[in-house]
Order: structure tokens, then C-alpha cells, then sequence
């Protein structure tokens, strides 16, 4: 069983939004029609995207963390907005895992969006037709393509390496030890819905300081206290101080 | 959740026409079984049936409106294994096509007797046809309620409670009808009609407003932590991704005041309880369609404040992600 998903690593994600543009641009140049923009340049635009990248303010000021959290289709594994398509049209590849959309299938009656928890299914206004993340799946099997690039669009785009692309049943690939070492997680694991992507949590970075790593205590030359002790802010030289 | 209409007229109307039936072949069977006088009236029968199937044609007609691709809508019955939505849209041609028959054969007086049971009791072929539309009815009903209640983390409506109002809502609306029917067709049912409606609306109101106290003392299993796997208690969003709002923000959202949902929750108390059942009182002690008419109005409009209560009370998970811009 292959279950390709993405790893999403909030330590490193910046909130450039790249991965959003690279998105909508390999999308909605498909053979799948464009993604709607409505009002793109005016006051309130809207428009359809597969991935978003939203930003959460953690803890009160001063001590606060910002956390820029990519919000796209998890392609879970107990898909709940599957069974409740009255056409058919939303459907789990079998070979892969990727949850898709069949747009000629598809009446537009939104209940799938109803149905999942994570709210990343869009309604197109201008196709009216029910558009979400397709894992870029014209892309990653396309073998025109070099192999380097049969990754999702969003995962290409990323600046920091934040996105990574995998089988996560696949117990050595390199999403699956991410998510074994660096404790990634899932959305929501409250509904049983067991998404396949996963975020791997932000971390503080620290770095712990003993005292005996300032002071030399195993000097081997026994020259501790013979010469002046400087205070820790004043320069500190070899033969002339004693540290 | 953002109430549409055509989903609020679809499932009104429908249990209007639903209960308006159910009301009609309760007249048959009791009179089948003597407790009321025999009712042999071919025309009261196939106008009564006729408007049933007029409130269910109107409900699947708004239920167009409430697709992307109405051409496409013969694909819905595709499911029906999985999707209540799937099941629902085959229950209903099913069960209009059970008032048609029913209705038919009533108006054209094809309707030999099937079978006639000791003590002389004999079953018209009516009461058969009639039968398989209960069934078909009922299915209608329960797959109407569970196409809300089978979506288990939206918990307002995650709740047997959901199918419960559908049903006994709907059954109440068609009664009352049915009663202001009776009292203009003349046909002296009036009373019996009138009668279960009150029984079937004191059975809705407490069916109603246990689910609006069990939505008031509801607690979310869903909150901003799991929704994005942060362990802190004060986490506050600063963007959602999008500036001008998104399908994310128009279909989920009432996008009223909250004061405007309590306020209508309190409206329809009123217009679909109270309000009928004091119109149905005068109506059936002084006589007089009129009243009874009224009742079934105010009943209908008090129902489709209910119904938007209903989606506005409803609260999304997603909408944990959409908290501010």
C-alpha cells in the first residue's frame, strides 16, 4: 500500500506563501480549467486555491511565538468526505491514497465540504464544481518531466525545505523518519479521519550552558588561580590570565 | 453553517407534503378499521394526494437551486451504498411516485378490495399502495435527517434528535394542513385531523427544544490546539490566507449577529408552536377554514425561521481556522 502525503515542518516554515503561488499556477494551468479568481485586483478579492498558509500569534506579548501554519487536503486515510458524495465523484485512489475530484462527475451540491472537519475543500465559483488539492497528481507521475521535479508544485516552490513529499506507509522513506524522530503529527486526530499529511511541531531553539563548560576544571597544566582571574566580560589570554 | 434556502424550502415543503400525506391515509385507515365514518370521497382523496405531490415537487424543484450542475443531478442516485444524500434523492421521486399512485387511484376509483378480514373489515386496494407510501415516507424522513446527523463533527447535529424534529416537524406541518383541508373539503375530519396535529406539535416541541438545550450545553471536541497541534492555551490567528474572505468564510458562517440567531430562535418557538396551536384551538372550537388556513401559514413561515436556526446553530470545525482576517 503506497500513501504519498505531505510533511509540513512548522520549525522551518517562514509564511512566504510561495508554495500558495507555485499552487495556484501549476493548477490552474491544467487540463482541468483555470481556478476562479473573482475580483482580483479590487477591494475584496477571492478567488480558488488548494493551499493556503495561514498564521497563528502563539502565547501573549512579549512572549510570543508566530506560527505559520500551510493549511491543504491531508488526502486522509478514513477519508470523511468520500462516502457522503452522492455521485461518485470524490473518490480515494486505491494505488496511491490521493483523495480526488472527478469535475465532470461532480454536481456542485458542496455536501463533501460539509463533510470534512479541516475546511479544505473550495467550490469554484465560476465552475461550480468542488476543487481541492490533487497532491499535483498531472505531475508526479509525468515522465517528461525530470525526475527531481515529479513532486507537487508546492513542494518544488519552497524556499526552506518546510515541504516534503513521501509515501508515509513506506516505513523508510524520508517522511516517515521525519515523522518518527521529529514527532509529526496530525490535525484534528479527534474524528479518526488519520490524515496522511503531517506537521512536525515548531521548536524553540535552546542551547543548555553548565557551569563547569565556562570554567576550566580539568586543566591539565594546573595553571588555574596562578595567574590574574579576569572578570568573565574582560578579555581572557592564554599565559597571561589564569582561565 | 451558512443557511441556504433552497435546502430550507427543500426539506419544509417536503415534510409538509409528507405529513399531508401520512394525514390522509390515516383518515383511510381508521375509517378502513370503523373508527371514522367511511371515506369514499374519490375527490377528497386524489386533491388532498395532488397537494401533497405539489409540496414535494416544489421541495425537489428548490433542491435544483442548491446545486452547481443541476444538469447533472441524475448522477446523485449514484451512491446510494454510501451517501444518505444519494438515498434521499431516490426516497423521494420513490415516495412522489407512491402519492401519485395513491392519489390515482382514489380519483379514479380504481380500487377493487384486496382483502377483507374476519369481523369484516375489507382493505381496499388503496390501503396497500397507501402502505408501501408510509414506508417510502418514513425512509424519506430518516434519510432527510441522517444526510445532517451522519456528519458526526458538526455536533449540533450529530444526534438522533435531528431525525426525531425532521420527522415530527414535518408530520405536525402536514396535519395541520391536512386539518384546514378537512375543514374546507367539508368532509368532517376536521376535528380528528386537528386533534393529532396538536398531539404530533406537543411531541415536536419537546423533541425541538431538547435538541436546542442539548445544542446550548454542547462542548466542541474540536478546539484551536488540535486544529493546528499547538499545546497552548492563548493562540490567536493573525491571518487565514486569503484577504477578501473565501468559500471557506461565505459557506460556513451565518454571517449574522449572534443576537440575530437567539432572537430567531425565540421566533420560531413562537410561530411554529405556539401561534398554530392557538389558531388550531379557535379554528376547530368556532369552525371556520380560515383560522385553520392561518395556522398552516404562520406554521410553514415559523418553519423556515426554524430551519435557518437550525444551519445558522450549527457550528463547523473549519471554522476554527477562520477566526480572524
Amino acid at each position: 500500500m503506497t500513501q504519498l502525503a505531505l510533511i509540513i515542518d512548522l520549525n522551518v516554515c517562514v509564511g512566504c506563501s510561495a508554495c500558495v503561488t507555485s499552487c495556484k499556477e501549476w493548477n490552474t494551468s491544467g487540463s482541468a480549467g483555470p481556478l476562479v479568481d473573482l475580483n482580483p485586483y479590487g477591494a475584496d478579492p477571492s478567488g480558488t486555491f488548494f493551499n493556503r498558509v495561514q498564521t497563528f500569534e502563539i502565547g501573549s506579548y512579549p512572549n510570543t511565538q508566530t506560527v505559520h501554519f500551510p493549511k491543504s487536503c491531508l488526502h486522509c486515510e478514513e477519508p470523511p468526505c468520500v462516502p457522503v458524495c452522492p455521485t461518485g465523484a470524490s473518490y480515494k485512489r486505491p494505488e496511491d491514497g490521493i483523495v480526488l475530484v472527478d469535475y465532470d462527475k461532480c454536481i456542485g451540491c458542496k455536501y463533501c465540504s460539509w463533510a470534512c472537519p479541516y475546511g479544505v475543500r473550495e467550490l469554484d465559483e465560476d465552475r461550480r464544481v468542488m476543487t481541492k488539492c490533487t497532491l499535483c497528481v498531472d505531475r508526479i507521475y509525468d515522465e517528461t518531466l525530470p525526475a527531481a521535479e515529479r513532486k507537487p508544485a508546492c513542494v518544488l516552490a519552497c524556499p526552506t525545505n518546510a515541504r516534503l513529499f513521501g509515501d508515509v506507509h513506506d516505513p523508510e522513506s524520508e517522511v516517515s523518519h521525519l515523522i518518527r524522530e521529529q514527532g509529526g503529527y496530525t490535525l484534528m486526530p479527534e474524528w479518526g479521519t488519520r490524515p496522511a499529511n503531517h506537521y512536525l511541531p515548531p521548536r524553540r531553539t535552546t542551547h543548555r550552558i553548565q557551569p563547569d563548560q565556562l570554567v576550566r576544571a580539568d586543566n591539565p597544566l594546573k595553571k588555574e588561580r596562578q595567574l590574574p582571574m579576569p572578570a568573565l566580560d574582560e578579555p581572557a589570554l592564554d599565559d597571561v590570565t589564569s582561565w | 453553517m451558512h443557511p441556504a434556502f433552497s435546502v430550507i424550502f427543500l426539506t419544509t415543503l417536503i415534510g409538509a407534503g409528507q405529513g399531508l400525506f401520512l394525514a390522509l391515509y390515516t383518515s383511510e385507515l381508521y375509517a378502513a378499521l370503523g373508527l371514522l365514518p367511511a371515506q369514499d370521497d374519490p375527490v377528497y382523496f386524489g386533491i388532498g394526494a395532488l397537494l401533497a405531490l405539489v409540496l414535494l415537487a416544489g421541495g425537489l424543484l428548490a433542491s435544483f437551486f442548491h446545486l452547481g450542475h443541476p444538469e447533472r443531478a441524475w448522477r446523485s442516485a449514484a451512491r446510494w451504498r454510501t451517501s444518505w444524500l444519494s438515498r434521499e434523492v431516490i426516497a423521494l421521486p420513490a415516495f412522489m411516485g407512491a402519492v401519485t399512485v395513491y392519489g390515482a387511484l382514489h380519483f379514479f376509483g380504481w380500487n377493487p378490495v384486496i382483502a377483507v378480514l374476519g369481523g369484516g373489515t375489507a382493505f381496499h386496494l388503496t390501503a396497500a399502495v397507501g402502505a408501501v407510501g408510509v414506508v417510502l415516507c418514513l425512509t424519506l424522513f430518516l434519510c432527510t435527517g441522517m444526510i445532517y446527523a451522519c456528519l458526526r463533527f458538526l455536533q449540533e447535529w450529530a444526534s438522533p434528535l435531528t431525525v426525531i424534529n425532521f420527522l415530527l416537524l414535518g408530520t405536525a406541518s402536514g396535519f395541520t394542513l391536512a386539518t384546514a383541508f378537512a375543514a374546507w373539503t367539508g368532509r368532517g375530519l376536521t376535528r380528528f385531523f386537528g386533534g393529532w396535529a396538536l398531539i404530533l406539535l406537543a411531541l415536536a416541541f419537546l423533541a425541538r427544544v431538547s435538541s436546542l438545550i442539548r445544542n446550548a450545553r454542547l462542548r466542541h471536541k474540536s478546539t484551536l490546539q488540535s486544529a493546528i497541534g499547538v499545546r497552548h492555551s492563548r493562540i490567536r490567528q493573525i491571518s487565514q490566507g486569503a484577504m477578501g474572505g473565501s468559500f471557506n468564510t461565505r459557506e460556513f458562517f451565518h454571517g449574522r449577529p449572534a443576537r440575530l440567531v437567539t432572537t430567531a430562535q425565540w421566533v420560531f418557538l413562537l410561530l411554529v408552536f405556539a401561534v398554530p396551536a392557538a389558531l388550531l384551538g379557535v379554528g376547530l372550537t368556532r369552525g371556520g377554514a380560515g383560522w385553520l388556513a392561518a395556522a398552516f401559514l404562520v406554521q410553514y413561515a415559523g418553519l423556515v425561521v426554524e430551519r435557518w436556526v437550525f444551519f445558522a446553530q450549527a457550528q463547523h470545525p473549519q471554522n476554527l481556522y477562520y477566526q480572524a482576517a
